[in-house]
């Protein structure tokens, strides 16, 4: 089996403002969504979660405090998955709930 | 008679360990065998004295006397036959004949029990080769007990023994506790030896419920004995030992006689051992210490759970994401199933089925139950198909009969 990277990109960061009852429930999909992947023995590694906070260095010495890639997208977090193919990868990244927040799910093969 | 007969053999059992433990720390791990002859020509003259002179008044020190009498013969009878063979034994023997080395106060007793647990609990042991050791040696089991509980057969049994202590003298394997700075990784070892101790007692296949009930008990003991001595006395350990008093607690309900277990379903609440629960939750809340989340800490909370009878969100809320953290540390096929039954409870039929499908566990029965239950009122003919297909692959009479009890009960409805 291979590894794959999945990347979860998301554009709004609004946690501060969700009520607490609402991070509950936030945090139970990821819960539920990374507990049916590990279900299935193809969770390698759950990965870790990004702060929204950091700096990005540019030639020139230039630091600035984002945007860390060109469009108004961030980095959230990633976790490690193991599938026979990219497609299959890629149906494991469904139900995912960056994807209601309106993000996005990269999937990139990991090259050993 | 036979009620004596049967607290005699109880005492034995829990003076083997002890004696074997104190004498083998004189003569070396590689001559245990010494040691096990000792305590048994011991025991034999016990049970030959005392059957005819009646119980001494402390029949304890009665054994301690003469262990340390037949221990000191044994080291003169083979003196000159050991400088002869075995000279680097010569140091200890000196030591021995002087007669207070051979020390059975509750402090020694105590340490080399302890010694013993890490040193059967060695890594370099195949582990199915330490259990049978370690109900041997730390749990004062016989062999005839130990092949019933495996349900194998005493010679396996033997060649198994002796493959074990075999390997205690090729390794070398000493009678000491690891350097402080390993304790924290060994422990891991003898933490499972534990666990597997306890799964095996309580699991068994054997019909004999009075020697599964023994088995778990002889493994909590060995876990409270981790708990006298502050390097071992870990937020891990009180977690597994958490996780046995739980699980423990239900063993009378468990029973329906004739070898039957009752499913926790039907179990009766009242037969619950409360005594057990409590002091599960006092290891519970005693293992909650620390950063240190192992899956004993996991386990031992979803067992706290399933002792509370009642059925509300928050318990399969609770129970589900256990699970879900359970599956990142240690993935196995059965917590999987268990995962997928927690999230039925939770989230509900329809995403569990959706979750069910994806877990692909053909060859096990249980998953076909599960996926019966699942397709219920959702697809009765592939219910009825996943239940067929359990039955074909059960390995029980009994789990086939509660199979067609789930299939009976599918036609019925379906007819009604």
């Amino acid at each position: 089996m291979k590894e794959f990277l999945l990347l979860f990109r998301q554009s709004e960061y609004a946690y501060r403002e969700l009520s607490a009852e609402d991070f509950q429930a936030l945090l139970k999909k990821w819960q539920d969504w990374t507990g049916g992947i590990a279900a299935q023995g193809k969770l390698v590694s759950n990965g870790r979660r990004l702060s929204t906070e950091g700096k990005v260095l540019k030639p020139g010495g230039v630091i600035t405090d984002g945007p860390f890639v060109e469009i108004r997208e961030r980095l959230g977090g990633f976790l490690v998955v193991q599938a026979d193919t990219l497609e299959e990868a890629t149906t494991l990244a469904h139900g995912c709930p960056v994807l209601d927040a309106k993000g996005c799910v990269e999937v990139r093969e990991i090259v050993s | 008679m036979e009620k004596e007969l049967e607290s005699l053999k109880y005492l034995f059992k829990q003076e083997f360990s002890k004696m074997v433990a104190v004498i083998s720390k004189l003569f070396g791990l590689q001559h245990i065998e010494i040691a096990e002859d000792i305590v048994s020509e011991t025991f034999l003259l016990a049970s030959e004295t005392w059957g005819v002179k009646g119980l001494p008044p402390n029949p304890t020190a009665w054994l301690y006397t003469v262990a340390k009498q037949k221990t000191l013969h044994h080291f003169r009878r083979n003196k000159i036959f050991d400088k002869k063979v075995l000279p680097e034994i010569i140091a200890r023997q000196e030591l021995v004949d002087d007669a207070e080395a051979i020390n059975f106060s509750q402090e020694n007793i105590k340490d080399s029990q302890l010694q013993m647990l890490f040193a059967i609990c060695n890594p370099s042991i195949a582990s199915e080769a330490q259990i049978g050791l370690a109900l041997r040696i730390l749990c004062g089991f016989g062999i005839d007990e130990i092949a019933e509980a495996f349900l194998s057969n005493k010679e396996t049994i033997n060649k198994r023994l002796f493959r074990a202590k075999e390997k205690l003298r090729e390794e070398k394997i000493k009678m000491e506790l690891p350097p402080e700075s390993e304790i924290p990784q060994r422990l891991d070892n003898v933490l499972h030896i534990i666990y597997l101790l306890f799964s095996e007692g309580y699991y068994s296949q054997t019909q004999n419920q009075i020697l599964q009930q023994d088995l778990c008990l002889e493994a909590l003991r060995l876990g409270l004995m981790l708990t006298a001595y502050d390097k071992t006395n870990l937020p891990k350990t009180n977690a597994l030992i958490a996780l046995m008093c739980f699980h423990a607690s239900r063993f009378n309900a468990r029973q329906a006689g004739e070898g039957e277990v009752v499913l926790y379903e039907a179990q009766n609440e009242a037969l619950w051992d409360q005594a057990l629960i409590n002091q599960g939750i006092y290891f519970l809340q005693l293992s909650a210490e620390g950063n240190e989340i192992s899956s004993y800490h996991l386990e031992a909370r979803i067992a706290y759970w399933h002792c509370v009878k009642e059925d509300t969100p928050e318990k399969w809320e609770e129970i589900l994401q256990l699970y879900n953290a359970l599956l990142m540390i240690n993935y196995s096929p059965s917590v999987a199933l268990n995962r997928t039954f927690a999230l039925y409870k939770a989230n509900g039929q329809q995403e569990a089925l959706a979750e069910a499908e994806k877990l692909k566990l053909e060859n096990n029965h249980f998953y076909y139950v599960l996926l019966g239950e699942l397709y219920r009122n959702i697809d009765n003919e592939k219910a009825k198909a996943s239940f067929q297909r359990a039955w074909q692959l059960a390995k029980t009479d009994t789990e086939k009969q509660g199979i067609q009890a789930q299939i009976n009960r599918l036609t019925d409805e379906h007819t009604h």
